[in-house]
């Protein structure tokens, strides 16, 4: 079942949670919706499922005004943050509960219901605490039974209100992929609301990404990551390194740090302009190259994981934030880099922004335009 | 950590056994040797003599009015405290917090002031009172009266041992509830309920020990007709003036014995939360 979000706004007193946000979710996709606390992503996630009424703005469940309908007409399966399990009830009771308030003349019979529970329960695979109570329960498999709760009801549309919050890295990771197959055996068309931009990429099929009550961008995680459509869509997804700087012809310029544009780049005069690039769109070495000056100063290295990340400060020029460049184990051992090490960066891919609020231009060197190979590391 | 003797003054056995002596006695003086003597009163002129004066006519309707004014009581501000107490925790509107503290009128307010501001209000000179007088209606000096000044000195019972609870509890389970179709009604029954039983039933017997036990604000209200507006806590200052001591006993030692029941039931339901309560501290959200 497709899900449309036309111009919702809603205020919560003189806050304005979201702002004209509109959206659509076609039929059988995953969809998370990612941004940092207060950009409104729960709050949408609770006016789609009902919980909470907009000021103004649609909501159509395949094609179908439902901004009217009541939480209980809507039939989606909601999943809480903390559960909300019913404390008082056995872990089969609170999978049977949506079962049993149906109005008598729609209801199961009562054998009908316990084979749904048991098959419910087989399937995220606690069958064998049918008995026991919520406190009685792990975070996962608590996460797991609300799962089940919501599922009981054979909900077309499941939204998921940042379901693995709280919860470890691991049973995280588990319940992640398991979401995923669930997903793709029962599908159903999801919503899910998360802070964590791991969680969002891995497990969309779109993302959303949302900033002060507004929708940034919304595409395919690996659109998301490649061509982030503003600053602060690159800020939120992985680590960034900036280089503000005063453009001249092809030359941008701060202090002693300097980038040349390759041919084709927009050239301005006399405009600011800032350099956007991921830790793996540069390449460190010991001296500078034809197109780019910027000294470093190694501040910090971490050795655990996949690659070395280095932490590292401007040298004669300044930055908000350290950068941060990814090199191999086998760069690492050959080059055996310490604390206050100097290098220079190196620019292959770079995504320009000449004003806030516009598009990046993305730019890359020819590796003709690289320097030599003397000189890397 | 288990080795270390921490060496406060306090720790040293004399100042503790000495404490422990002293809070004793205090406790047997002030409060269980008052509450022996009751009953040792009552039965001083033998069984027989206590139960004549407890089949005594005027004993008999003060007890059957204690009764009434409870059984009237005990229900309003059971439906009162629950309405209030879901009002308060389940919707935010304007003045929600001069409501929360408004509740607590009553306590702050001496009963006897209580039933002086009814008299005014409703007593045959008041305001509203001289209307209802027009209409043929009295409340003061009448058992109407008597149980309007006995839900208002009990009213916040319910609603204070509702309110921290239905706070802590949140809404989420409720929300759960609805999301899956659950009907007003059966959200109430089958998740609001269960979840606070134990804590409204500790408010009922608070309630009710109130409410039989109500001398002032009811004394101001009552007028004390013998056989008609004598609840059995005037009963008992009646029968003292009386010097019918036996008697004032006899009567006595039934609202000590409901004060016994109403503990007993008390720390019951004090034990059975504390087991509700006891699984949710030591359980590991994050594993």
């Amino acid at each position: 079942m497709s899900i449309s979000i036309e111009g919702i706004t809603k205020h919560f007193g003189s806050f304005q949670a979201l702002k004209d946000v509109s959206l659509d979710i076609p039929d059988g996709q995953l969809v998370g919706l990612l941004g940092p606390s207060g950009s409104g992503k729960t709050t949408l996630l609770r006016i789609i499922a009902g919980l909470e009424t907009a000021d103004g703005g649609r909501i159509l469940f395949h094609g179908e005004d439902v901004t009217g309908l009541h939480v209980r007409e809507r039939k989606v399966g909601f999943v809480f943050q903390h559960y909300a399990l019913f404390r008082h009830m056995t872990v089969a009771q609170n999978v049977a509960f949506g079962l049993e308030v149906m109005p008598a003349k729609e209801r199961p019979p009562a054998a009908e219901i316990r084979k749904r529970v048991d098959m419910l329960l087989e399937m995220v695979q606690l069958g064998q605490l049918a008995d026991r109570f919520p406190a009685q329960l792990s975070g996962g498999q608590k996460q797991r039974i609300a799962l089940a709760r919501a599922l009981s009801m054979k909900p077309q549309i499941l939204l998921l209100d940042e379901p693995f919050g709280a919860l470890d890295a691991k049973v995280r990771k588990d319940l992640r992929r398991w979401l995923r197959a669930l997903h793709s055996e029962f599908h159903f068309t999801s919503v899910f609301v998360t802070h964590d931009q791991e969680e969002a990429l891995e497990l969309s099929d779109q993302v959303a990404v949302m900033s002060a009550g507004r929708i940034e961008q919304v595409d395919r995680p690996q659109q998301l990551y490649a061509e982030p459509s503003s600053q602060f869509v690159f800020d939120f997804l992985g680590h960034v390194n900036v280089f503000a700087g005063q453009q001249n012809g092809t030359l941008l310029n701060q202090d002693d740090a300097w980038v040349r544009l390759p041919v084709g780049a927009a050239e301005r005069v006399g405009q600011t302009a800032q350099l956007y690039m991921r830790p793996h769109e540069l390449t460190l070495q010991s001296a500078p190259a034809a197109h780019a000056h910027l000294p470093l100063c190694i501040e910090s290295i971490s050795l655990v994981g996949a690659e070395v990340r280095l932490e590292l400060s401007a040298r004669g020029w300044a930055t908000a934030e350290h950068w941060e460049v990814g090199i191999t184990h086998t760069q690492f051992n050959s080059w055996q880099p310490a604390r206050g090490d100097h290098c220079f960066a190196v620019p292959r891919v770079a995504h320009v922004f000449q004003a806030e609020g516009q598009a990046p231009e993305t730019i890359r060197w020819q590796s003709g335009e690289l320097d030599d190979p003397a000189a890397m590391i | 950590m288990h080795e270390r003797k921490a060496m406060r003054a306090g720790d040293q056995p004399w100042v503790k056994w000495s404490l422990i002596a002293l809070a004793f006695a205090v406790t047997m003086l002030m409060l269980v040797i008052p509450l022996v003597i009751i009953f040792k009163q009552a039965f001083a002129a033998g069984g027989a003599n206590y139960w004549a004066n407890l089949t005594d006519t005027y004993t008999m309707h003060a007890i059957g009015l204690t009764l009434l004014v409870a059984a009237l009581t005990v229900p309003i501000n059971l439906v009162f405290g629950v309405m209030l107490a879901w009002l308060v925790t389940r919707f935010d509107f304007p003045g929600r917090k001069v409501l929360i503290t408004l509740i607590d009128i009553p306590f702050a307010v001496s009963p006897v002031v209580a039933g002086l501001l009814y008299l005014l209000l409703y007593g045959s000179n008041g305001w509203l009172g001289s209307w209802l007088m027009d209409q043929d209606v009295q409340l003061m000096f009448s058992w109407p009266g008597i149980v309007m000044v006995t839900v208002f000195v009990t009213c916040p019972f319910v609603a204070r041992e509702l309110i921290p609870l239905m706070q802590q509890q949140g809404r989420e389970e409720e929300e759960a509830g609805v999301v899956l179709g659950a009907t007003g009604w059966q959200l109430f029954r089958r998740i609001t309920l269960p979840n606070i039983q134990w804590a409204l039933l500790y408010g009922v017997v608070l309630t009710n020990a109130r409410a039989v036990g109500e001398f002032g604000a009811v004394s101001v209200v009552s007028g004390n007709i013998r056989g008609e507006t004598n609840t059995l806590s005037l009963h008992v200052e009646l029968l003292y003036q009386d010097y019918n001591v036996v008697g004032a006993f006899a009567s006595a030692s039934l609202l000590a014995g409901i004060a016994l029941i109403t503990i007993v039931v008390k720390s019951f339901v004090e034990w059975r939360q504390a087991r509700q309560r006891a699984p949710l501290d030591d359980q590991s959200d994050n594993r």
